[in-house]
């Protein structure tokens, strides 16, 4: 016990100041942003639908201390039945296709939906590294509407703040 | 060359990558005797895939590469355009298996007997379409119908079925899990991949070779140098092109700087999955700072496209280099702080000795590679020497030494990535402060009509990538080959003596990829 205290005081709070718009107060309105709108925190169900898992990585990012997504008042759930939010990495493959249109369905409304990646928008420079084709569906929005689209390969962590943060002020 | 004493010649592969022989085997029964004989001399079932071939008049291929104690055979079976099959090899390398419904879901070329169920074809395509074959076309508009997949059923009185995915509970990559179990004890484990088959070889069919790179760099993420590095030598091997020393000495720096990341993450997990939200958060902290150095230094946290045919698409200069040496000093004293922590950690120590263990005799038999078979005690790294085994440059001058332990459970894969981490940290150490002068990157003519193998020691296992370029040069067939294939099924046998609640820990302890295998 007593090396692991050593360790979380030298290692102090990291946390950064929110990057969406680099002000101090910018992640504190976030998290305002959040209860306001929907009265309690932000639960997002995330959906690989198909991604090579850099976006994942990314996405795990946003657990870690300095980008601490839990202390604004977001977190990642379990079930669709309990998202305000589905972030979806794609592109969708054809496999995944009909998973993904269920876990929509079971989404409660608002049903926010964010793209994440470039193949998950569709954009890039190659179409999204793969496009659509006889296994892939492609951009996400070609399966189930979608809000917020954010691109990158992978996104940033800063980037998928951004973006989440869009879709909610979206809906305010 | 011979190997074992079969009829089969072999010829060694140009270029300085990781050593491969190429043969052609005359017949289906010489190369079933073929594999027969490097089973029984304990080599592996490296790679398994199909081309065709039948544009230049011939049929179809059928590509194995076994890894051999001094390095990879690389044989090559040609099948009539009427009648493509071939003897099934599952019962010789169980790893077969997968891979060889894979080749027929893609390329219509079959194991004769064994088991016939579709892999990644799930009903998106018809059973009598295939992708990779030169005039399938682009196949859109058929319906995507979902098919049943016939799982094994276990019987048996009290035992009933979980099934959980292709959607997981966790920021996860899609694959459907069918448990069967009485109580919380777990017998049998059963998986349902392809979901992330996004027909990533085709896409790769009539590209040029930068095209294909960052494709490569795409297979699955987590290892986008392992599969840019492997590419590269591979067409390296087709175009007879030595990439520059100082260059070879860079990917190795990236390489290792992505096992380190990933390592770091999963030792953050594992601690998580066992109730050390502490452990968590200071690896998760360790490893965003080694994502930014990355972004600093390389312009891409994951270093994506920075491995190319020829060489490297960036340099290092001496302040760069520097801050790699203080991060490396930094992060290992943190890391060995850590271990001691996790070492001393009864409840976490609890929880992962003994659980989903799996042995050096499984680990053969699976042909499985990389960090799940050295924790078994196998001493496989293509970066390392061994018996026989000479690894490539930069390797070789470099002396890595492998990291082993004989557990096989999720103990010891924690410990081979402390392990691992304070030897890529030391090499990374050693990289910095001897980089020659030279330059990046080699001009690669395309030869028209090369083939080549790449071979890497990823974070996970063995990266193969195998290449085809047609007569203008572009690449007429690319498989690129996830250690995931084999350890899959090592997943599946890990679990069994253990219980319910217990898999997320083992699944973690292997974290494997989807996409990878998936396609
Ligand atoms: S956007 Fe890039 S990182 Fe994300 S899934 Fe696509 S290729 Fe992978």
């Amino acid at each position: 016990m007593i090396p692991m205290l050593r360790r979380i005081l030298r290692t102090g709070i990291v946390s950064e100041p929110p990057p969406a718009a680099g002000a101090e107060g910018e992640m504190a309105r976030l998290g305002e942003d959040i209860r306001r709108i929907l009265g309690r925190a932000l639960a997002i169900r995330e959906v690989d639908a198909g991604s090579c898992n850099g976006c994942e990585l990314e996405i795990h990012a946003l657990n870690n201390p300095y980008y601490n997504i839990e202390g604004y008042g977001i977190k990642f759930v379990a079930s669709p039945r309990h998202a305000d939010m589905l972030l979806v990495t794609g592109p969708v493959t054809k496999n995944m296709e009909h998973a993904l249109k269920v876990a929509w369905d079971c989404t409660p409304a608002p049903k926010l939906v964010v793209a994440v990646g470039d193949c998950g928008c569709g954009c890039g420079e190659i179409g999204g590294t793969f496009g659509t084709s006889y296994a892939s569906c492609g951009a996400v929005e070609n399966v189930i509407p979608v809000d917020v689209r954010v691109p990158g390969c992978p996104p940033t962590p800063t980037a998928l703040l951004a973006g989440i943060l869009a879709a909610v002020r979206r809906q305010k | 060359m011979r190997f074992f004493g079969e009829p089969i010649e072999f010829d060694k592969q140009a270029g300085i990558g990781s050593p491969v022989w190429r043969g052609r085997a005359q017949s289906s029964e010489a190369m079933q005797a073929f594999a027969v004989a490097v089973h029984r001399n304990h080599g592996r079932l490296a790679a398994l895939w199909g081309e065709d071939r039948r544009g230049g008049g011939d049929g179809f291929r059928l590509h194995v590469a076994f890894g051999l104690d001094m390095g990879h055979a690389w044989l090559g079976l040609d099948l009539p355009a009427e009648r493509p099959v071939y003897p099934d090899l599952a019962g010789i390398f169980s790893a077969a298996n997968r891979m060889q419904r894979a080749t027929r879901d893609l390329v219509g070329i079959s194991n004769e007997g064994g088991d016939q169920r579709p892999w990644l074809r799930h009903g998106a395509w018809p059973a009598d379409w295939f992708p990779l074959r030169h005039d399938a076309g682009e196949g859109g508009g058929f319906v995507n119908a979902p098919t049943d997949y016939d799982f094994v059923r276990v019987g048996g009185e009290g035992a009933h079925e979980i099934p959980v995915g292709p959607i997981h509970a966790g920021i996860i990559e899609p694959g459907h899990f069918r448990f069967s179990v009485i109580g919380e004890r777990l017998l049998r484990l059963e998986q349902r991949l392809g979901y992330q088959h996004k027909g990533v070889e085709k896409l790769f069919i009539g590209r040029n070779l930068a095209e294909g790179a960052r494709l490569a760099g795409r297979i699955s993420g987590d290892s986008t140098c392992a599969y840019a590095w492997a590419y590269a030598s591979a067409i390296e091997a087709a175009c007879a092109v030595s990439p520059p020393p100082r260059a070879l000495l860079l990917r190795a720096l990236m390489l290792e700087r992505e096992r380190v990341a990933n390592h770091l993450g999963d030792l953050g997990a594992l601690g998580n999955d066992a109730a050390l939200a502490f452990g968590f958060s200071q690896f998760m902290r360790l490893k965003e700072d080694w994502l930014r150095l990355n972004a600093q230094l390389f312009g891409h946290r994951f270093m994506m496209d920075r491995i190319v045919p020829g060489g490297v698409a960036l340099d290092l200069e001496a302040p760069a280099l520097a801050s790699i040496v203080e991060q490396c000093d930094g992060v290992g004293r943190a890391v060995k702080e850590l271990k001691k922590i996790y070492d001393e950690h009864a409840g976490l120590q609890d929880r992962f000795v003994t659980t989903g263990a799996i042995d050096a005799q499984l680990a053969r038999d699976l042909s499985l590679s990389g960090m799940a078979a050295r924790a078994t005690g196998l001493i496989l790294d293509a970066r390392a020497h061994r018996t026989g085994y000479t690894p490539p440059p930069p390797w070789a001058m470099l002396g890595v030494r492998p990291v082993t332990d004989e557990r096989g459970d999720v103990a010891a894969r924690a410990a081979l990535r402390f392990g691992e981490i304070f030897e890529s940290l030391r090499l990374l150490r050693e990289i910095a402060v001897g980089l020659p002068d030279s330059g990046l990157c080699a001009e690669v003519p395309p030869a028209a009509g090369g083939q080549g193998l790449g071979v890497v020691e990823g974070w996970r296992g063995e990266v193969l990538v195998g290449v085809q370029l047609d007569d203008a040069g572009r690449l007429a067939r690319v498989h690129p080959h996830d250690p995931s294939w084999q350890a899959w099924p090592a997943l599946e046998h890990a679990v069994m003596k253990d219980i319910v609640p217990d898999f997320p820990l083992i699944n973690k302890s292997f974290n494997l990829s989807y996409s990878g295998a998936d396609l």
